[in-house]
């Protein structure tokens, strides 16, 4: 049984375009985002993440703005997760 | 009704002028008056990879500047009825590449040609952009690889948003992904990216896939396009993309890893 999952365990650090794929897919669908999006978009991106920084250190990927279209709406989704220590910090505070 | 196609791809080196001087001869063997442009200014090859370097006397930018006319500037293949080159300057800077000078070459070579062909140079600059803004199709040139799909989708994009068609509103750019060296067996074993996600992943009509063949690196170094060489599956491949570029049904040949049967392999067969 051992050697059985050891097969497939070997067979998938060998499927390098396995992992390809799922990389482009993710990267291409991002920057089809951007693309379709206004041109503020990145920029907006920049300035949000400053105004959070000024109190809680987030990194690049950590925030995502998304602009989407719902029927007649256009919606700017803002999308900020909160690293781990920051939360901790807030919850010891009295 | 002449047919622009531009032939690109984003990344460099993925076989852009490959694919232009197969696919011009191609078109041109099948009897279509068909002209391959060379919009890569300083630095011209697809003269070198068509084999008729030592006949290049003006160039497009020439021709734009008014400083010879289109025909002192066509060079005509010497081995392939109807199929005409127009080099690219090596000399000037990019800029001499103008819209509206443009404009006026295409509408005289749509008079004299059923296809032209424009051989983009690589990246998303102003060459790429001059060569794809006047196309009603475009040939996208993909190596199953992870930068050369990104880029690939990249100049998808702008296809959609930078061409005269996109500028105008009429019906978009009519886009063909086209993957060259393909193996076959690297897909096999799960080392390269297959035709399939390829295709998945940028979405657009797949129109052929080339296999990895040596031959293309020997048709280059002659001079001659790898479609002039019958017995390469490279050049078959490329003759299957023109007939399906024309609406011919024809399945994909050459995906398929040589596998020896046990007999074969005994027999050394």
């Amino acid at each position: 049984m051992a050697g059985f999952m050891d097969y497939f365990r070997f067979s998938r650090r060998n499927n390098s375009a396995a992992v390809a794929k799922e990389r482009l897919q993710i990267i291409v669908a991002h920057e089809r985002g951007v693309r379709h999006g206004p041109d503020y978009l990145p920029m907006l991106q920049q300035e949000l993440l400053a105004v959070v920084r000024k109190y809680v250190q987030v990194s690049d990927e950590h925030i995502k703005v998304t602009m989407d279209k719902d029927g007649e709406y256009e919606v700017l989704e803002l999308n900020i997760s909160l690293p781990e220590s920051a939360r901790n910090a807030q919850d010891g505070e009295p | 009704m002449t047919r622009i196609v531009v032939v690109t791809s984003g990344k460099g080196g993925v076989g852009k002028t490959t694919t232009s001087a197969a696919f011009g001869t191609g078109l041109a063997l099948r009897g279509y008056r068909t002209v391959v442009i060379d919009f890569d200014v300083g630095l011209r090859n697809l003269d070198l990879v068509m084999g008729c370097e030592r006949r290049v006397v003006y160039d497009l930018i020439n021709v734009i500047n008014k400083e010879g006319n289109l025909n002192q500037a066509l060079i005509k293949d010497k081995r392939v009825e109807n199929l005409f080159i127009l080099p690219a300057s090596q000399t000037r800077n990019k800029e001499a590449l103008t819209l509206s000078g443009l404009e006026e070459v295409m509408e005289s070579l749509r008079e004299r040609f059923d296809y032209i062909i424009c051989d983009s140079p690589a990246g998303i600059e102003h060459g790429a952009m001059m060569a794809m803004h006047f196309a009603d199709e475009a040939l996208i040139v993909t190596n199953p690889e992870v930068s050369s799909v990104r880029d690939s989708d990249r100049i998808i994009g702008m296809l959609a948003s930078k061409t005269q068609r996109a500028e105008r509103g009429d019906t978009p750019v009519k886009e063909h992904l086209l993957l060259t060296r393909y193996v076959p067996s690297r897909v096999t074993s799960g080392d390269m990216l297959s035709a399939e996600d390829v295709q998945e992943i940028l979405a657009i009509p797949l129109i052929g896939v080339i296999p990895e063949s040596p031959d293309v690196l020997r048709a280059s170094n002659s001079g001659i396009p790898i479609t002039l060489d019958e017995s390469s599956h490279a050049g078959q491949a490329y003759h299957d993309v023109v007939a399906r570029f024309l609406g011919e049904d024809r399945p994909l040949r050459f995906l398929n890893t040589h596998k020896k049967g046990f007999l074969s392999r005994f027999f050394g067969g």
